[in-house]
């Protein structure tokens, strides 16, 4: 007798659905065309939990959490739509844009930008919060890629895609808190790491941290949808 | 009594400034200057970013002139990348600066002067403006809002934007011309062309009445400079700068980019955040000179286009040797517009304008590059130093407008003297003031792109700096 499947039954948004007991909401709510709105997620990767654009409600719980590593249960009621929900998310798309410097107008993925299109789904019109304005580096050392720490969101994926897929590991993240910057190797230039310049981590950058040179303005589409694509490849199927 | 007047702001401008003019015991206007009150930065901003990012960047500093930054700023690029553009792009940026010139003099002719013009300098100030122009004139108004559309649909359709349009590129544009555009582009020319003939016409027929201002508005002897293509026709792109001085003799020519630094100082005064550029070898401020359409019509021996070429002569008429008088900007860019649009048609009737190949790729192959282009007040240039890595690290632009600051100061002095008599400041004498200044377009957006915010103003000065009267508009 083959294992029986352990099956989950629960409630997201009122509608009933089903799911393997090793999903996460999000993938259950995707496969159910319910919209949940990501950052550092991507289809393929591990998930690190590191945005909580995702965050959800669940009944009985004052606590919120993220879709994204939130593994379903038995009978659970969850809300993905809600104002709480929103002025949080709101909230979160705020301080990214407060944070770094992310001026679309001049950024080389305008339009193709994640960041961008999210606070445009989420209806974000302005930005409450005094922006940082930091003085960031650019790191133009290698000579296909650039990595511009200004409109970095801190999301992992590259540091995730370079490890987990490419197998390099050659991105990582320095630093604590309002600090942390996402490092080649142990901060070489990326120019001189370990780097084998497959360019995956350009791929799956959400916004213009980094980039092939040479791109400008709304030239530069970005295509990660290949990851799962490659695991499946990787595990024969 | 001895006094001080402030104009502030200076209306009907792209940008913020103010005009001081200080009275002697007589009474008289004994010193006039004419101030930026704004800073912006874009120089500094740009350091460490990637060199290829800087047309993009650069071409926020104007919303009326982007495309003309554009190009100077991709020719910077190219210089530093060490390619040649290829032929059919350099002919489609040709022809999108040339809309642009269009445009942007359409705006400075019909919406920003021709209340002067057409209404007069004294009119009721709450009627001189385009839609008084519109009410009594409205087959001018209509010409004009008819012109700046063209020049504007024309980017777009180029562009795919009417402002900041992402097209140029270092290397030269991203996509090549469709059929379908190209005959939608030669579509407008018709009409285009019946407005512009109606707006000369009607200027020629009015310029007469203009005699004090003509006498008055900054006309005084001084160099010009300007492109010129080789033939020695008008030219906004892809060509080498000549100077000229009063009597046009050249004193400068086939100066490219690269030279514009070693032959260009900029001077700087503590009244104003523009700066004063001038020939090094005149020193300043006698090597302060002109540029924009009454430069580039006094160095040209010629349009380079038929209808042009017909207007040009009539104009070369206007004196013997470079016209001096600064009010004859105003008919200086009737016929580049005029020419504009013929160099659009010949450009656009060519089928080698439809060529697929149109951008040329390289990384750095030199840490420094500099690009000129015409933009419709005058020369602009751009000047960037990059790393190995293809960063900036330093940027430098001369704008048209800085490049007309002397003329502007000395303009205001001579209409001040001219027209503001006594300690009463009457609606007309301040608008001929502003007017002086209007005559250049100034961009001062542009022209303070070096490091803010605040409105222009005329202020009253007594010699001993108090300030005797203000008028300031909000
Ligand atoms: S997508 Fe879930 S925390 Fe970022």
């Amino acid at each position: 007798m083959s294992p029986a499947v352990d099956v989950k039954t629960l409630v997201i948004d009122g509608i009933d659905v089903s799911a393997r007991a090793d999903q996460t909401v999000l993938e259950v709510a995707r496969e159910n065309n319910i919209f949940i709105p990501t950052l550092c997620h991507l289809d393929g990767l591990s998930d690190v939990g590191a945005c909580r654009l995702c965050l959800v409600e669940v009944k009985n719980s004052p606590k919120l959490f993220p879709a994204c590593v939130l593994k379903v249960e038995e009978g659970m009621e969850v809300t993905t739509k809600s104002d709480r929900l929103l002025h949080y998310r709101q909230t979160i798309l705020e301080l990214l844009f407060a944070e770094r410097n992310h001026v679309c107008s001049v950024c080389v993925t305008n339009n193709h930008c994640e960041l961008q299109a999210t606070a445009q789904s989420q209806g974000l019109t302005h930005v409450r919060l005094p922006y940082r304005s930091p003085r960031l580096g650019v790191d133009a050392s290698n000579e296909r890629f650039v990595a511009d720490q200004n409109r970095c969101i801190l999301c992992t994926r590259c540091v995730r895609v370079c490890d987990e897929i490419e197998g390099a590991h050659v991105w990582d993240v320095m630093g604590r808190g309002i600090d942390s910057m996402v490092i080649t190797d142990l901060m070489q230039p990326w120019g001189e790491s370990s780097c084998t310049r497959c360019g995956k981590c350009v791929n799956v950058c959400p916004t213009g941290a980094l980039f092939d040179k040479t791109k400008v303005g709304s030239d530069h589409p970005k295509y990660p949808d290949f990851v799962p694509y490659l695991n499946m490849m990787r595990e024969g199927r | 009594m001895a006094q001080t007047i402030t104009i502030d702001p200076v209306t009907r401008l792209e940008g913020h400034g103010r005009i001081t003019l200080k009275t002697n015991d007589q009474g008289e206007v004994s010193e006039a200057y004419f101030s930026v009150t704004q800073v912006r930065g874009f120089e500094k901003f740009c350091e460490g970013r990637p060199y290829y990012e800087m047309p993009a960047l650069m071409a926020r500093i104007c919303g009326i002139c982007p495309v003309s930054h554009l190009i100077a700023s991709a020719k910077a690029c190219e210089a530093i990348m060490s390619v040649e553009v290829p032929p059919t792009a350099a002919k489609l940026r040709r022809a999108l600066n040339l809309a642009q010139t269009i445009q942007s003099h359409a705006l400075s002719f019909f919406y920003l002067a021709s209340p002067d013009l057409l209404l007069g300098m004294d009119a009721d100030p709450a009627e001189r403006n385009i839609f008084g122009v519109a009410k009594a004139h409205p087959e001018l108004g209509r010409a004009g809002v008819g012109l700046r559309r063209f020049g504007q649909h024309m980017i777009e359709l180029l562009g795919r934007k009417r402002i900041h349009p992402g097209w140029v590129v270092p290397g030269g544009v991203t996509q090549p011309l469709e059929q379908a555009k190209r005959e939608e582009i030669l579509a407008l020319l018709p009409e285009a062309y019946a407005n512009i003939k109606m707006a000369l016409t009607a200027y020629k027929r009015i310029a007469g009445r203009f005699q004090d201002e003509i006498d008055s508005f900054a006309n005084f002897p001084g160099p010009f400079m300007g492109m010129v293509s080789e033939s020695g026709g008008l030219a906004f792109t892809d060509a080498g700068l000549r100077m000229i001085d009063a009597e046009g003799l050249v004193l400068v020519d086939n100066l490219e980019a690269a030279g514009f630094d070693d032959c260009i100082g900029e001077a700087v005064e503590p009244y104003s955040y523009m700066k004063f550029p001038y020939l090094k070898s005149l020193g300043y401020p006698r090597g302060a000179y002109r540029v924009g359409p009454l430069a580039r019509l006094n160095i040209a021996s010629h349009a380079g286009s038929p209808l042009a070429d017909i207007e040009m002569n009539e104009f070369k008429k206007l004196a013997n040797g470079p016209v001096l008088g600064s009010f004859h900007y105003h008919h200086a860019r009737l016929i580049e517009i005029l020419h504009g649009i013929e160099a659009i048609e010949q450009l656009f009737s060519d089928n080698s304008i439809l060529d697929k190949h149109v951008r040329a790729r390289a990384g750095v192959n030199r840490q420094e590059g500099a690009g000129i282009a015409e933009a419709p007040r005058g020369t602009l240039m751009h000047h960037y130093k990059v790393n190995d890595n293809g960063q900036i690290t330093w940027a430098n632009l001369v704008i048209a407008t800085g490049q007309n600051n002397n003329a502007m100061n000395k303009g205001v002095l001579q209409t001040a003297q001219r027209f503001v008599k006594g300690d009463k400041l009457s609606a007309g004498m301040l608008n001929r003031v502003e007017a002086v200044i209007r005559t250049f377009d100034p961009c001062l957006s542009c022209s303070t792109h070096a490091y803010g915010e605040m409105p222009l103003a005329i202020e009253l000065l007594a010699p001993d700096g108090t300030r005797l009267d203000l008028v300031q508009r909000p």
